[in-house]
């Protein structure tokens, strides 16, 4: 029987070439230090491949019952939510490992960077890793819009209203991206062709040709201060390096295979815990309450956005994203020799620091919204009792038409309440009577945050509101103007 | 004859087998035919097959006009703002309940002649494109996404939006309010025609 299967595989050897191709890919050595407690840096790459082949493998299961169809993809998913066995854990799981793909594909990125791996010979290894980042972020993008309700309805209307903003040609691209003139079933198919051929078909090649070249240039050394790249001696250096160097196949990979087991078993444990995410509702875009909210990893984008002033939108949206990535391909031929030790780069590590606290602060603030009014603040969170308790009757009434108006939607009492405009608690001390009448009726001069209420309300309306207004302030605090309280007016 | 020395074999370094590549002496100009017809050939496919594969992924269909009938002018009491739902036209035969399309209708009187005068919005923020809510309390349509706020009118209030909202092209036919089924309307390619 083994002579059989061993002339079988010298019959197929004679044709394929195996042993001459793979296995001197196989049996390459690394060098040796990887072979040490340093080698755990090297782990996050092989991980993200984990996820990928996870991807890969719950993909083509959803794929098996999800129809790409608009009036049927939203029932096809509750069938494999609630019908499909497994149906409901293919589905987290395939969401909670595209996450942490990207978290790893993050940490090997930015493990690479902080012990310049990126430095000679491995510039072009780089350049198709940030590929590698574009394709995965696209992934998570098209599955978005894949999961078929109002998130995905109105994330593609964000993204049609980006897209119309190009100079020109932007009502073409609008077209082009949705797939017609109005959002549905050209759209969805759309997207369903890129996140199933076409970004994996690339996805695939380029992660092939990334393995090449980390074949092809080796895995780099881990860095020691004072050891500097030039790209004149570099490679004499690195063979001798690797002529004491270890087999790949060995404890090396025994560490991704750790790290990666630990990996898969962490994002199941999520996605057992937590389940699959969505459909949020069904794709009827006239349901009211709408509120849709891009995927972490764009939050710090529909956060960047929100906060920058309306004139630099359109610069963020077009021409902001394309610096970023041409700075991320460019990284390598900025500096492509010299110091790899992170203690010897301080700019590196502190740009790392700066990226990842700006990044941190807008995935916080895109998480939170703030914003975004509270639609339902108006109608449903109720005046705090201890703002009204003994008011006068004026003032009740004002507070009834505080409410009525919308006022909550974006200003909170008590912390409650829409929270695009200021807090209104102590609105009192800071803002006299007439103060107040201008700011309610004239809004934010020049198109700014708040709506002239001045032709939204009657005289009566107006005066009770102001009543209620002035005398919310703290207890024994007095009114703003009213002489005593000049300094704490202008708080 | 140019050509003839433009023709050179390809160097060969495998000295096992050296094959006579050169072209022999006196056919020089049937090989550069050869070459040319080939590329010819080559480009002619590529165009061919080109053209319409490109032309599917990249054209538009011709935009259609089509009216959607809203309602009797009764329905629609003086100024006041009410959403209209109704399936887009435009849609295409497999979209449900994605095609739903709602509209904020005002009926806004008659003007000095006796014509009806209606302010038919889209329910889309000018900004990105996120729904608006009416709010008739205090007559102002808010967005939920980056805070966009309107008048009744429609005009810009306050917010991001760079302009009020999008204006639908409607007409009375027969007592009945009629509105163009309305694409996605975005800055350049607003539903009226003006940017």
């Amino acid at each position: 029987m083994y002579r059989l299967l061993k002339s079988l595989g010298n019959w197929l050897d004679a044709r394929v070439g195996f042993r001459e191709t793979f296995l001197p890919m196989m049996l390459h050595p690394v060098p040796r230090a990887i072979d040490g407690p340093m080698g755990w840096w090297y782990v996050f790459g092989s991980a993200s491949m984990t996820f990928l082949l996870i991807q890969i493998v719950t993909g083509i299961g959803l794929a098996l019952v999800y129809v790409p169809a608009a009036d049927q993809a939203y029932e096809s998913l509750l069938y494999l939510n609630y019908q499909q066995p497994f149906g409901w854990f293919l589905r987290a799981l395939h969401y909670y490992a595209g996450s942490g793909m990207v978290v790893m594909l993050l940490v090997h990125m930015t493990q690479v960077f902080l012990h310049g791996a990126y430095k000679y010979p491995r510039e072009l290894t780089w350049v198709i890793g940030v590929l590698l980042l574009l394709c995965t972020l696209g992934m998570f993008f098209t599955g978005q819009i894949l999961r078929w309700d109002p998130d995905a309805y109105w994330g593609l209307a964000v993204a049609g209203s980006m897209a119309g903003r190009v100079p020109i040609i932007g009502p073409w691209i609008v077209e082009l991206l949705l797939g017609g003139e109005v959002i549905g079933g050209g759209s969805l198919s759309r997207f369903f062709t890129l996140h199933v051929f076409v970004i994996p078909g690339a996805l695939v090649a380029f992660l092939g040709l990334h393995l090449w070249l980390v074949l092809k240039c080796g895995i780099s050394a881990p860095p020691v201060p004072g050891q500097v790249v030039d790209p004149k001696t570099y490679d004499k250096e690195y063979h001798a390096e690797l002529k004491k160097g270890v087999p790949f196949f060995g404890d090396a990979l025994l560490k991704d295979i750790l790290f990666s087991s630990l990996a898969v078993i962490a994002v199941v444990v999520i996605a057992a815990w937590l389940g699959p995410k969505g459909p949020s509702g069904p794709p009827d875009p006239t349901i009211a309450g709408a509120n849709p909210r891009p995927e972490w990893p764009f939050l710090w984008l529909f956060a960047l956005l929100a906060l920058s002033p309306p004139s630099t939108e359109t610069f963020i949206i077009l021409v902001f994203p394309v610096i970023c990535i041409a700075v991320l391909f460019l990284v390598p031929f900025i500096s492509n020799r010299g110091e790899r030790a992170p203690s010897r780069r301080p700019m590196a590590v502190l740009l790392v620091v700066v990226v990842y606290a700006v990044l941190a602060a807008l995935t916080y603030e895109g998480h939170t919204a703030p914003w975004s009014p509270v639609m339902t603040a108006w109608s449903g969170d109720p005046i705090p009792e201890r703002l009204v308790e003994g008011a006068e009757p004026l003032s009740l009434q004002g507070a009834l038409v505080f409410q009525y108006k919308n006022c909550r939607n974006c200003h909170a009492l008590d912390g409650s309440g829409g929270r695009r405009g200021p807090d209104l608690t102590t609105i009192g001390a800071r803002l006299t009577r007439d103060q107040l009448i201008d700011q309610i009726s004239n809004g934010t001069p020049g198109g700014g945050n708040m709506p002239a209420y001045g032709k939204q309300m009657n005289p009566a309306e107006m005066t009770v509101l102001t009543e209620f207004l002035v005398n919310l302030r703290p207890e024994g605090q007095p009114a703003a103007g009213s002489g005593a309280s000049a300094d704490s007016g202008k708080n | 004859m140019v050509h003839d020395t433009s023709i050179t074999p390809p160097p060969t370094d495998d000295s096992t087998s050296p094959p006579d590549l050169a072209p022999p002496p006196s056919t020089p100009s049937r090989r550069t035919l050869f070459r040319w017809l080939t590329g010819i050939c080559a480009a002619a496919a590529a165009v061919i097959a080109g053209i319409p594969v490109v032309g599917y992924f990249l054209g538009r269909r011709p935009r259609k006009v089509e009216w959607v009938k809203l309602g009797t002018i009764d329905d629609f009491p003086l100024n006041e703002t009410r959403m209209i739902m109704f399936d887009n036209p435009l849609r295409q035969p497999w979209d449900g309940i994605t095609a739903h399309t709602g509209v904020y209708v005002r009926n806004e009187g008659q003007n000095g002649k006796g014509e009806d005068r209606f302010l038919v919005l889209a329910a889309n923020c000018a900004h990105l494109g996120c729904p608006v809510s009416w709010f008739p309390q205090s007559g102002l349509f808010m967005c939920p996404c980056h805070g966009g706020v309107y008048y009744a009118n429609g005009e810009h209030a306050s917010g991001p939006p760079p302009r009020g909202l999008f204006h639908c092209v409607w007409q009375v036919k027969a007592g009945t309010l009629e509105v163009q089924a309305p694409h996605y309307p975005t800055l350049q390619d607003t539903l009226d025609g003006t940017v």
